[in-house]
């Protein structure tokens, strides 16, 4: 569904990203893990579109979307969180879902129906009514996920979103996703917290300084040494 | 075309850039460090000069003698501004930081106008009619003067930045705030410092202003704008940049005066100022964000 | 919401039946506040909605007011034809610096800064202009000033009233209609973070645009009700940042992004100056400038102690 080929991108001399590749089948669920700096961020903004690669091409459902703006990649049926979240502090948690919504939806009584569904699986009804600002992170977090989810897209990229979250609100998420994914949705996620990534992913990509050191199913790549050494062996957040 | 006719107009432009580049250091300085964006710049500059007319009309007072007391007094009037009013707002919005300023302009521009009333002031000393002569060149004296004050002032400012230890924390703020912060600077009061340091720029430009052209309170607008212009042309934030632009605009200036038609002359400067804020936005000697 | 329309109804009814009971003088004080209301809505969809800080707002005021008034003096083409050319004109100017401005990727502050430059350069290209009289000023002719001559826009103050609480009104549907649009929630996105925005598909370029062109066609309405009703145009006056000012210190005092706070903001800003006048005048106080002294004073306080505006904790008050 997703093929990076030989991706590459630098930032004033410095290799972010060398000539990555990897591909995420539909209906799977990917993680690309690595220690601080490997380039995952990288890598994902390149995907969304926030700029273009250097070198490279990506493919999304049999079209390239090198070079295509954010907004575009957007409808072409990709939809983001942000690492560092980024909520529309000054509108209710159900407008900050209906902005989302209303990509597909042509009027805001059908956008508003899809922002309550999704708020009602992600946990946020509740909530709906107050200011996206006086959220707690947790929350935003959701906040961001639902918001990417109300632009229903096939592909869905999650950007560290268990990071801060306690280990009941983390297990409460992969439940999402998971059902989320059982319905058809691809998913592929930046994560540190291992849990998470153990308990979702069916295929890992590890990145170590922009390169990709390792690929393959969860057993294998926690037995891989290369990646032991350069990731598992520093993390402790297991 | 009379040649030295051209390099006369070229001359006093450039002298007369010079105290624009430091009255659009003091923003510059202002915009570099706190971050805001001061709208009642030119109204400040405008109270100075009327400060250096008043000093002139009571006690005959020459307005270089003035600029020490007035840029003395603008430096704890700026830095009372910044330390009481403008601090609260350091975090909020720019349009709510623009309104702030753009009372604060009104009244200083309104005060000055139930001072001084609405007719022009200006001061008269014997030097004025005065020139230097450099070969073909003919430098008013009082241009001159005013001049190499503004660039000694624009120099002590950089010295300042450059070697004291007050200077290099509020550059430290100015680069990192929350670093700043975190060192234990007092960023506050570096804020207030640099107002301060701001506003004595603009009083010293403004003494020196004062011999050039008659004051009127409208001329406070016209500064704030015009100091715009240079500071965007120059680079926000930049010094080298903020006198590189006062130059560049004062002989733009008198040139449109000379070639086009005076009144004509600030619809240059906006030319100017919209082309370098699409070609070059960071401006001519500013560092990309 | 039932509260909201009870409330609203007897504004409405209120504002109709004003010129009955208001003097002449009171009526200009109330036209001016509708045209402040006006002008600040309009400004209020580029900045309070799209989050867009225009400074230079004069300038479709005086494109507008220019277009139509040049029209008329030169051609004696009427207010309603010349109304079109305005919008026209204005969109056109408003374009331009929005794809300049939004292409170059400047914002914030520089945009601000481009917004002024735009008008000044306008303002100045104007004082030149000796097809519209050039600094001189252009003055359009008044046949009477009794009955009503919709056609021509001629007549007496209570048309002007009713004209533009017409306006005032349509522009609140407008806006109301706006905000709860595709439309409101895009440019509501953009203003609060565009990057995030941009990352749900919006084509943030685009949207900004529609909110600095509809900005600038409403704005150059009320250039052309300027024209009409003042009759006087003076390049000086109408592109002055100061008149930027003016329009914006509504909205920003009542509640930006709000679609009373341009109401109220007009309301309470225009009878507090005039309030001070009459004071003074009472006072004896001839002292030029000391109105608006107290004008900058009263403003600063409201800045300092009001951040959102006055409106917003009125309709938690009213429980609106």
């Amino acid at each position: 569904m997703l093929l990076l080929h030989r991706v590459s991108k630098a930032f004033r001399g410095l290799r972010a990203v060398d000539e990555v590749s990897f591909e995420v089948d539909a209906g799977s669920i990917a993680a690309l893990i690595g220690p601080n700096g490997a380039g995952k961020t990288t890598t994902f903004n390149m995907i969304a579109g926030v700029f273009p690669p250097d070198a490279g091409e990506i493919v999304f459902a049999g079209r390239a979307i090198h070079g295509l703006r954010p907004d575009q990649v957007c409808v072409a049926g990709i939809g983001r969180t942000f690492q560092l979240v980024k909520p529309f502090a000054g509108l209710s948690v159900l407008d900050n879902v209906m902005v989302g919504a209303l990509l597909r939806e042509r009027t805001t009584a059908g956008a508003r129906r899809v922002a309550l569904e999704v708020l009602e699986r992600l946990h946020l009804a509740a909530k709906r009514d107050l200011p996206a600002a006086s959220l707690t992170l947790p929350d935003r977090k959701r906040l961001e996920v639902a918001r990417a989810l109300a632009t229903r897209p096939t592909l869905l990229l999650l950007d560290e979103v268990m990071a801060g979250l306690r280990p009941v609100e983390c297990d409460q998420m992969v439940e999402v996703f998971r059902s989320l994914n059982r319905e058809g949705l691809t998913i592929l996620l930046i994560e540190h917290v291992m849990r998470a990534v153990m308990a979702l992913a069916g295929h890992i990509v590890v990145l170590h300084h922009g390169r990709v050191i390792a690929r393959g199913a969860p057993d294998d790549i926690v037995r891989d040494p290369a990646v032991l050494e350069c990731y598992l062996g520093e993390e402790t957040e297991v | 075309m009379d040649w030295t006719l051209v390099a006369n107009v070229v001359a006093a432009g450039l002298l007369t850039g010079l105290v624009y580049g430091l009255m659009a250091l003091g923003l510059s300085v202002i915009f570099g460090v706190v971050r805001v964006v001061n709208f009642a710049h030119g109204e400040m500059m405008t109270v100075a000069m009327y400060a250096a007319v008043a000093l002139f009309a009571a006690w005959k007072w020459d307005p270089f003698l003035a600029m020490l007391p007035v840029a003395l007094a603008f430096f704890f009037l700026g830095y009372l501004l910044q330390a009481g009013l403008i601090n609260p707002f350091i975090t909020r919005p720019e349009h709510s930081q623009f309104m702030l300023l753009v009372a604060v302009a009104i009244i200083m521009v309104n005060a000055l106008l139930m001072s001084f009333g609405p007719d022009a002031r200006n001061v008269q000393v014997d030097y004025q009619l005065e020139s230097f002569e450099a070969g073909p060149l003919l430098l008013d004296k009082a241009r001159a003067y005013a001049a190499g004050a503004a660039l000694a002032a624009a120099a002590a400012l950089f010295a300042f930045f450059r070697y004291t230890l007050t200077g290099k924390a509020i550059r430290a703020c100015a680069d990192n705030w929350l670093g700043a912060k975190v060192i234990g600077l007092d960023v506050k009061r570096l804020y207030a410092l640099t107002f301060g340091l701001g506003s004595a720029c603009v009083a010293v430009a403004g003494c020196a202003m004062v011999l050039l052209v008659d004051v009127s309170p409208p001329l406070g607008p016209y500064y704030t704008l015009l100091a715009f212009v240079i500071v965007i042309v120059g680079g926000l934030g930049s010094m080298g940049g903020a006198l590189l632009g006062g130059v560049l605009i004062g002989v733009s200036e008198a040139l449109a005066g000379l070639f086009i038609t005076p009144s004509a002359k600030s619809m240059f400067s906006f030319g100017l100022l919209i082309l370098v804020l699409l070609l070059r936005p960071q401006g001519l000697l500013g560092r990309r964000a | 919401m039932n509260r909201r329309l009870v409330l609203l109804g007897l504004l409405a009814a209120a504002l109709v039946a004003l010129p009955a009971f208001a003097g002449p003088y009171a009526l200009s004080v109330a036209t001016l506040i509708l045209y402040f209301a006006y002008a600040g809505q309009a400004w209020n969809v580029m900045m309070g909605f799209a989050g867009q800080l225009s400074l230079g707002h004069s300038l479709y005021v005086g494109v507008g007011a220019y277009t139509a008034g040049a029209l008329y003096f030169h051609f004696g083409i009427g207010p309603w034809a010349g109304l079109w050319v305005a919008i026209a004109a204005c969109v056109a100017f408003a374009l331009v610096i929005g794809f300049l401005a939004f292409r170059f990727g400047i914002s914030g502050v520089y945009f601000a800064l481009l917004t002024i430059a735009f008008a000044e350069f306008t303002r100045i290209g104007f004082d030149h202009l000796a097809w519209t009289g050039g600094p001189g000023g252009m003055f359009l002719r008044v046949e009477q000033r009794e009955t009503w001559d919709l056609a021509n826009f001629r007549g007496p103050p209570a048309m002007y009233y009713y004209t533009m609480l017409a306006l005032a009104a349509g522009a609140f549907a407008l806006c109301a209609a706006l905000v709860r649009s595709r439309a409101g929630y895009y440019w509501q996105a953009i203003r609060e973070n565009e990057e995030a925005a941009q990352a749900l598909g919006i084509n943030t370029f685009r949207w900004k645009m529609l909110a600095v062109a509809i900005s600038a066609a409403m704005t150059a309405v009320s250039g052309v009700f300027f024209a009409f009703y003042y009759n006087n145009l003076f390049p000086e006056q109408i592109f002055h940042i100061s008149r930027s000012i003016e329009i914006i210190l509504g909205p920003i005092i009542g509640g930006l992004g709000t679609l009373f706070g341009p109401i109220l903001g007009a309301a309470v800003l225009t009878l507090l100056s005039d309030g001070v006048t009459e004071l003074l005048a009472a006072l004896g106080i001839e002292t030029p400038g000391i109105k608006q002294v107290f004008y900058g004073l009263l403003l600063l306080v409201v800045v300092m102690f009001l951040p959102h505006g006055i409106w917003p904790p009125i309709a938690r008050r009213l429980r609106l």
